[in-house]
């Protein structure tokens, strides 16, 4: 039965006619499925191949706007079809269901294509929107746990909700434009619109795609809220650095010493970064 | 029978679903509400506004677990992530029962998302019950299982619906959550009359009642949670609370959900069949 339900559905949302032998569906599912005096053994089937479908063809729908806006909705569903038949749920929870898109996406670009690149960019985006809604912490940094360590020997940690992206495109200002264009809530409503097919887009007007632009971005949570905070190149490249476990001397002295950037006071413009990643509660202690 | 080892002891009266829609209105307006059921998987996450929100319930409310995920009918073992975060979460809720559903939903490591029914058979009824016993040692307290909807039945089947019910909750000694909505959507996918169910099932042991909304379609009936009780699931939880006692009922309503107060009025109906309960005695 489980197999049934994995198989897509056909273009019009039906279970497949054949099975995967080439014998008739309705033969396999005759085979386990009592009919009753209204339904055929394979409508009684198609029902739970079309309920799994829709829930989370439905969840990705809600989850991934921006690689949905990026797409179109028509092209969306049929990525994201491809998508689910390749890496099918391992996890309990559909919060899940979305964590190898971007891999995918760059694995098979001809679903997205010719904007492959800005697909995988967004749904990397999307994902550590995920990551940093209900992701782990542990207890950020104060000025007492570093007091009397020198630079060249302090090792941090970055929050575990953290996430660090480089993206060609400017997916926040994409997603934001997005997110003001649609009606529907995009995250936190239940959405079971199990008994029929995903929506379609409504008529709006559809949101200009960006042209290439290298943008760095931290997405992180404040408040426990989301939010994603640009990024200058250093201030990236430090914060990577960090993650990998450089000490803070070796990874500002990595990016500064690869900066282009000749008119700044590093020791007044680094100083002020770290002022607000402690503020915002991005380190904390390794054990 | 309405306390009973099943769910505590307690003598929890009418709850609702907590939704992420009305979060926004209990915790600004603290509306009188005897108790909340959570869906365990949606708040077992490792930080966030989740569980910011639930400890802000927590302070106020009483709370119940409800889980979609354990799948005790899957063939594969417990998940033990899965179990270690639901422990977790009892910790942090202090429920006094824990429920899901006895159906499978799993395989292989593969997740269907969904509440599949079982063939009901001995050996099934048995491995199931064993995998209830399993989670109950984890977790310490008492678990009901939900008699789930269906849309489809199985040539395997040695007995019906109820009988399984019974087998399996008598051999893992757990309790039931009776979704008198369930009992009815299935009745009528497969033509079985509603109340030889309520009759034939260990009420003692049944810890909660669900009551809940569905969609008629033309040869079949989805259970969707999204409208209000009808009336035959009425007359439904009117016979059932007469055969098990004012045991604590929940309504869902998940999809297309509409204001806090609506819901509330709506599970609050159920009063109105609780009192002729209180008055027979």
């Amino acid at each position: 039965m489980a197999k049934a339900l994995f198989r897509p559905l056909t273009p019009r949302w039906g279970m497949q006619k054949s099975w995967t032998d080439g014998r008739p569906t309705r033969q396999v599912a005759a085979e386990f499925i009592k009919p009753n005096d209204r339904l055929s053994s394979f409508e009684r089937l198609e029902i739970y191949n079309r309920q799994y479908w829709f829930r989370l063809l439905d969840c990705l729908h809600d989850d991934y706007p921006g690689v949905r806006a990026v797409l179109g909705t028509k092209k969306f569903t049929r990525m994201a079809t491809a998508y689910l038949t390749k890496y099918q749920s391992n996890s309990y929870t559909l919060r899940d269901l979305g964590d190898r898109l971007e891999h995918f996406i760059q694995e098979e670009p001809a679903w997205t294509t010719p904007h492959e690149i800005l697909a995988a960019d967004m749904a990397k985006f999307e994902w550590a929107q995920t990551v940093a809604f209900d992701g782990p912490s542990k207890r950020p940094i104060s000025a007492d746990d570093i007091l009397g360590i020198s630079a060249d020997k302090l090792t941090l940690c970055l929050q575990p909700y953290l996430s660090l992206l480089l993206s060609s495109y400017a997916v926040d200002d994409l997603l934001i434009a997005v997110k003001k264009n649609e009606e529907d809530a995009l995250r936190g409503e239940a959405s079971n619109a199990i008994h029929s097919a995903p929506r379609g887009s409504r008529r709006r007007k559809p949101v200009r795609l960006p042209k290439k632009q290298r943008v760095f971005l931290a997405v992180h949570r404040y408040g426990n809220q989301v939010y994603s905070k640009r990024l200058e190149a250093e201030e990236y490249q430090i914060l990577t650095a960090i993650g990998r476990g450089e000490t803070v001397a070796a990874a500002c002295e990595g990016a500064i010493t690869q900066s282009t950037k000749t008119d700044l006071n590093w020791t007044d413009t680094v100083k002020s970064w770290f002022d607000i990643w402690t503020a915002l509660g991005w380190f904390s202690l390794p054990r | 029978m309405p306390g009973n080892q099943f769910n505590g002891f307690t003598d929890y009266g009418i709850g609702i679903g907590l939704r992420v829609p009305h979060y926004r209105h209990i915790l600004a307006e603290k509306p009188v509400v005897d108790w909340f059921e959570i869906i365990s998987e949606n708040f077992m996450v490792d930080g966030g506004r989740p569980l910011e929100v639930l400890d802000q319930i927590l302070e106020q409310y009483r709370v119940v677990q409800h889980g979609v995920a354990t799948y005790f009918g899957s063939a594969d073992d417990l998940d033990k992530t899965h179990l270690r975060k639901l422990k977790r979460l009892v910790r942090r809720t202090n429920t006094p029962w824990l429920s899901d559903h006895l159906c499978w939903g799993s395989v292989d490591g593969r997740y269907t998302h969904d509440l599949l029914p079982m063939p009901y058979t001995f050996a099934v009824a048995k491995h199931t019950a064993e995998k209830i016993k399993a989670a109950r040692d984890v977790l310490e307290i008492p678990i009901c299982v939900e008699n789930v909807s269906s849309y489809a039945e199985y040539h395997a089947s040695e007995m019906t619906e109820w009988e399984f019910l019974s087998e399996v909750v008598e051999l893992a000694d757990c309790g039931i959550l009776l979704d008198v909505n369930n009992i009815y959507v299935s009745s009528k996918n497969h033509s079985f009359n509603p109340y030889d169910y309520l009759d034939n099932i260990p009420h003692h042991r049944v810890g909660q009642i669900h009551i809940a909304g569905h969609s008629k379609f033309e040869k079949y009936i989805l259970d969707t949670h999204d409208h209000p009780v009808l009336d035959p699931v009425w007359k439904l939880y009117a016979h059932a609370i007469k055969l098990v006692g004012n045991t604590a009922t929940l309504l869902e309503w998940d999809d297309r959900i509409p204001t806090f107060d609506e819901v509330h009025r709506e599970a609050l109906k159920a009063n109105k069949f609780r009192e002729s309960v209180v008055a027979a005695s």
